[in-house]
């Protein structure tokens, strides 16, 4: 009861509000122009079906783009109104919980209001209305202002091209200033050549088509070369169906390359991935000589950590990864420290046991996880900045998180190397692993040096964990699923070697992700890990093994 | 070869001679035997309404858990006796339970659910028309018998033999076995391998015509493990304690030694590594038909390094220690996943740390601390420590 007088009382006061807002806040002078915008689009609220398109054309004259938004949003049945004042408002969201509705004002986007569903009404369309909104839309588009939005218009034409999209792409070819939409525009003419009478046409159309990735060029390529079920082609003039096809046999070469660098770009993004996951590993098991079967679990924590900190800073998903970079350094890092001193420290010299502690406490690490946070696996978001995809040209793109990650792996792998070539803490993780006594009759706290050794590659796997949070579910078995490969890398790039780690990652990503087409996913997975065990027959140490007395022992 | 009697002073290996002073192995072998005895007869001599009955489910899950001795001694063999910590011996137990398996599937004939009498029920389901290669002669006993032992064994020496010529020992080879039954565990979970994939091989009816549901058949397949068990300890004690053994102990004690003294280590280590590899796939054909199941999730790394901590927390290097503590943490696994579900996995690393740190012995090792300290030292440890 009480929450929904609350309720009603508060639509009241928005609505209230609303006209305030309205009376006041709108300058006279622009008022008066858009008066009779506002005037035509209430009358969509109470004209007749058949005199909407009337109605529609009166708008675009009298708004221009700023009735794109009205348009698109009638089209897709956003567009309601209020039915107390008429007032066209466009749905923003739809709250289930509450049964209410987020709009915003059609003319004044900014404002956002509230409304129970049964206080709006919806503008009514059919196709007929809907054909015409689409021709307007595009219209308005190829006209707009922001170039952004008059080259996807161009884009979107280019799948539906019939004689009324040439007029339009025609018409605004004479008034486009941009270079790169009236090379797109170009295009879209050529590829309507295609369908011309004229056979010459058609012919300079294909030879100027030759080499051009967008698919639609290539599914229309395609259809000229279809053959009938007898096995005669389709097409009459024997000489445009063979420019077609080797137009079309240019075109997949192309599409070949760019398929192949699409995969060596995938295969680096899985080396990377690798290599973030194997990196602290190499400090810890080849620095050390700790096998740190808890290490999946770290990045995992990392992971964990990534989420509690957007759950803390829901508006800012943005910023929150940068946060989220040290917080996971410093939670698993502190984890790390407290592993070291509380059980490794005293198992030094018996790697085997080691190995036994350590997955009991990764064991520990996945149950408290799945304790506070529940088994199900966590939705972490993808920062905007990070969401989308490069697109070199039609036949390639990037998704920006792989890049990223790709070169956030890179960054921490080199900030890592400087740490341990150029810094005293560095210095005294290599002496201490060289020679333990040595170290210490030089001064050096060796059991200081071990706990931050191991906490700075127990830090690093939770800045991993960072990373592969926006590329995998986080679950508390995310661990789990890295771990032996992290350790097949450390273990075929060469102990206690860090750029071995680093060129082990790479070309384990590009070996199996060239393996896939072959093989599928899994059938890769399983060649990697026999050719590692292979590798392993042939050369003990690794890739770049360790030189020196130390590889002695 | 060219080994001669090198190490003189450790007294001349004999098995009688070990046996006799193995005070931890006879009582073993006692309380197996009688162990064994009492709960046949309570189950079938007794009547259910007595107070000494002991119920089906309690003979299941004491074979369950002799074959689990079985795989945790064939552990034993390769860790404690010769140094090699294998994290990939899940693998072994899951190929002879899939061997096992494979003939329960063509024991079932037409009595599936799709009534095929060729072919096993996943296989009508994934439209296959004929059986593969691979499943010919495991509808007879003999030969799934023979495979069972044949194939893990083989696996166990190509892999054996490529990482011990090689060299490769210690760390790296236990994550080299880990790898190896990850990958099978990956291949097992393809449909397209003929193994039932993700849902492995179940629904089995009878095994050499008993019905495997029936109380006699469950004792029977008790009394089985328990023989196996019993026979596989005796014949590992022969082993371990002739001259072929003291040479696999100084391996791993120094191989380097060894090597340089003539032997040829990686060819005793090969063989050890075959021999355990097929203690694992007797347990693990033992275990399929006593829990009516076999799917790939046995081939999961965790289950193959939680056989390694039975073995770590009974105590390694002494046969009735992995025994006992496959025994100990498995009972206490059932306790625990029947009453506090949740705390089962907390309680297991809490183990592992325990252990590894505070008990580098084992149980086994506890206990003859206390009585040495109280009496002379025991044979056991000595043993053991040579």
């Amino acid at each position: 009861m009480f929450s929904a007088v609350n309720l009603v009382s508060r639509y009241q006061i928005c609505r209230w509000l609303f006209i305030f807002l309205i009376s006041i806040s709108v300058p006279m002078e622009v008022a008066s122009a858009s008066e009779g915008l506002a005037q035509s689009g209430k009358q969509l609220t109470i004209v007749k079906l058949s005199k909407v398109a009337g109605v529609l054309d009166e708008m675009e004259q009298q708004g221009g783009d700023e009735v794109l938004p009205i348009f698109e949003a009638m089209l897709v049945g956003d567009l309601y109104f209020v039915k107390a004042d008429k007032t066209l408002v466009i749905v923003v969201e739809r709250n289930p919980d509450d049964e209410s509705v987020t709009v915003s004002n059609a003319f004044h986007a900014e404002e956002l209001l509230n409304f129970g569903k049964a206080e709006l009404k919806k503008v009514r369309v059919n196709n007929k209305l809907r054909r015409i909104l689409r021709s307007k839309i595009a219209a308005l588009t190829l006209s707009s202002s922001d170039p952004d939005i008059r080259e996807s218009a161009v884009n979107n034409m280019l799948q539906n091209l019939d004689d009324e999209n040439i007029q339009l792409l025609t018409s605004a070819k004479l008034t486009e200033t941009s270079t790169a939409i009236i090379e797109k525009i170009d295009l879209a003419l050529t590829i309507a050549l295609l369908d011309s009478a004229d056979d010459e046409e058609r012919l300079v159309a294909i030879d100027l088509l030759r080499g051009v990735v967008e698919p639609v060029v290539r599914n229309k390529l395609q259809s000229l070369v279809e053959k009938d079920s007898q096995g005669k082609y389709l097409e009459e003039n024997r000489s445009i169906v063979y420019a077609s096809q080797s137009a079309l046999q240019q075109i997949d070469r192309k599409l070949r390359v760019y398929g192949f660098i699409e995969r060596v770009f995938f295969g680096l993004s899985l080396g990377s991935v690798l290599l973030l996951a194997a990196i602290g590993l190499s400090i810890t098991f080849g620095v050390m000589g700790v096998i740190n079967m808890a290490h999946g679990e770290l990045i995992m924590l990392g992971a964990y950590t990534t989420y509690v900190i957007q759950q803390q800073f829901p508006n800012h998903i943005g910023i929150s990864v940068f946060v989220a970079i040290p917080a996971a350094f410093i939670v698993c890092g502190l984890v790390g420290v407290a592993i070291e001193r509380g059980v490794i420290q005293f198992l030094k010299g018996r790697p085997l046991e080691t190995l036994l502690a350590t997955f009991g406490i990764s064991l520990i690490l996945q149950q408290t996880v799945r304790t506070i946070f529940s088994p199900l696996n966590r939705q972490v978001s993808t920062p905007d900045w990070m969401s989308g995809a490069l697109q070199i040209n039609p036949g390639l793109a990037i998704t920006y998180n792989r890049l990223y990650i790709f070169i956030f792996s890179l960054l921490v792998f080199f900030l890592l190397l400087l740490v341990m070539k150029r810094t005293a803490l560095g210095l005294y993780v290599r002496a201490v692993s060289q020679n333990r006594d040595m170290a210490m009759a030089l001064g050096i706290r060796s059991n200081w040096v071990d706990a931050m050794t191991f906490g700075l590659g127990s830090g690093i796997a939770g800045v991993a964990g960072v990373a592969l949070s926006q590329l995998t579910n986080v679950g508390p078995n995310l661990g789990q699923a890295y771990i032996i490969d992290s350790f097949m890398v450390v273990v075929f790039g060469g102990v206690g070697s860090l750029w071995g780690t680093l060129v082990a990652a790479f070309s384990l990503g590009m070996f199996s992700k060239f393996m896939e087409p072959v093989t599928g996913t899994v059938l890769a997975q399983i060649c990697v890990l026999v050719f590692i065990v292979l590798f392993i027959q042939k050369r003990p140490r690794g890739l770049f093994p360790q030189q020196g007395r130390a590889s002695e022992s | 070869m060219s080994d001669t009697g090198i190490l003189p002073e450790l007294g001349r290996p004999g098995f009688l001679r070990s046996m006799l002073r193995s005070k931890g192995g006879n009582t073993f072998l006692v309380l197996l035997f009688v162990g064994t005895l009492l709960a046949a007869m309570g189950n079938l001599l007794v009547p259910p309404d007595s107070a000494l009955y002991v119920d089906t489910y309690t003979i299941t899950l004491l074979g369950k858990y002799l074959s689990f001795a079985l795989l945790a001694m064939a552990v034993d063999v390769v860790w404690g006796y010769c140094g090699i910590l294998s994290l990939g011996h899940g693998a072994f137990f899951a190929l002879g339970g899939y061997g096992m398996g494979m003939y329960l599937m063509r024991q079932i004939g037409d009595r599936g659910v799709y009534g095929n009498p060729e072919l096993p029920d996943f296989m009508v389901f994934l439209n296959w028309s004929e059986l593969p290669w691979f499943w010919y002669g495991f509808d007879q006993f003999w030969f799934a018998a023979i495979m069972i032992m044949l194939v893990p064994g083989f696996l166990a020496f190509v892999f054996g033999w490529l990482a011990f010529r090689s060299r490769v020992t210690g760390v790296y080879l236990s994550i080299m076995t880990q790898a190896l039954t990850y990958a099978l565990m990956l291949a097992f979970f393809r449909n397209e391998m003929g193994f039932g994939g993700n849902n492995g091989l179940t629904d089995f009816k009878e095994l050499m015509g008993f019905d495997l549901q029936a109380d006699t058949t469950r004792v029977a397949l008790l009394v089985c493990t328990a023989l196996t068990l019993g026979a596989a300890y005796l014949l590992s004690q022969f082993i371990l304690s002739s001259k072929y053994g003291r040479v696999i102990e100084a391996i791993r004690d120094g191989e380097s030694r060894v090597r340089f003294v003539g032997y040829k280590t990686e060819t005793y280590k090969v063989w050890l590594f075959v021999y355990s590899a097929v203690l694992a796939a007797l347990a693990g054909a033992l275990y399929v038909p006593q829990v009516g199941i076999i799917n790939p999730g046995e081939f999961s790394p965790l289950n193959s390094i939680e056989i390694v901590v039975w073995v770590a927390i009974g105590g390694r290097g002494l046969l009735y220690g992995a025994i006992l503590g496959a025994l100990l943490v498995n009972f206490a696994k059932t306790q625990f996943t029947g009453i506090l579900p949740e705390a089962w996995l907390f309680a297991l690393g809490a183990l592992f740390v325990i252990v590894t740190v505070f008990l580098p012995k084992g149980v086994v090792g506890l206990l003859s601390m206390r009585t040495r300290s109280r009496n002379k030292p025991s044979p056991d440890l000595m043993e053991a420590r040579e």
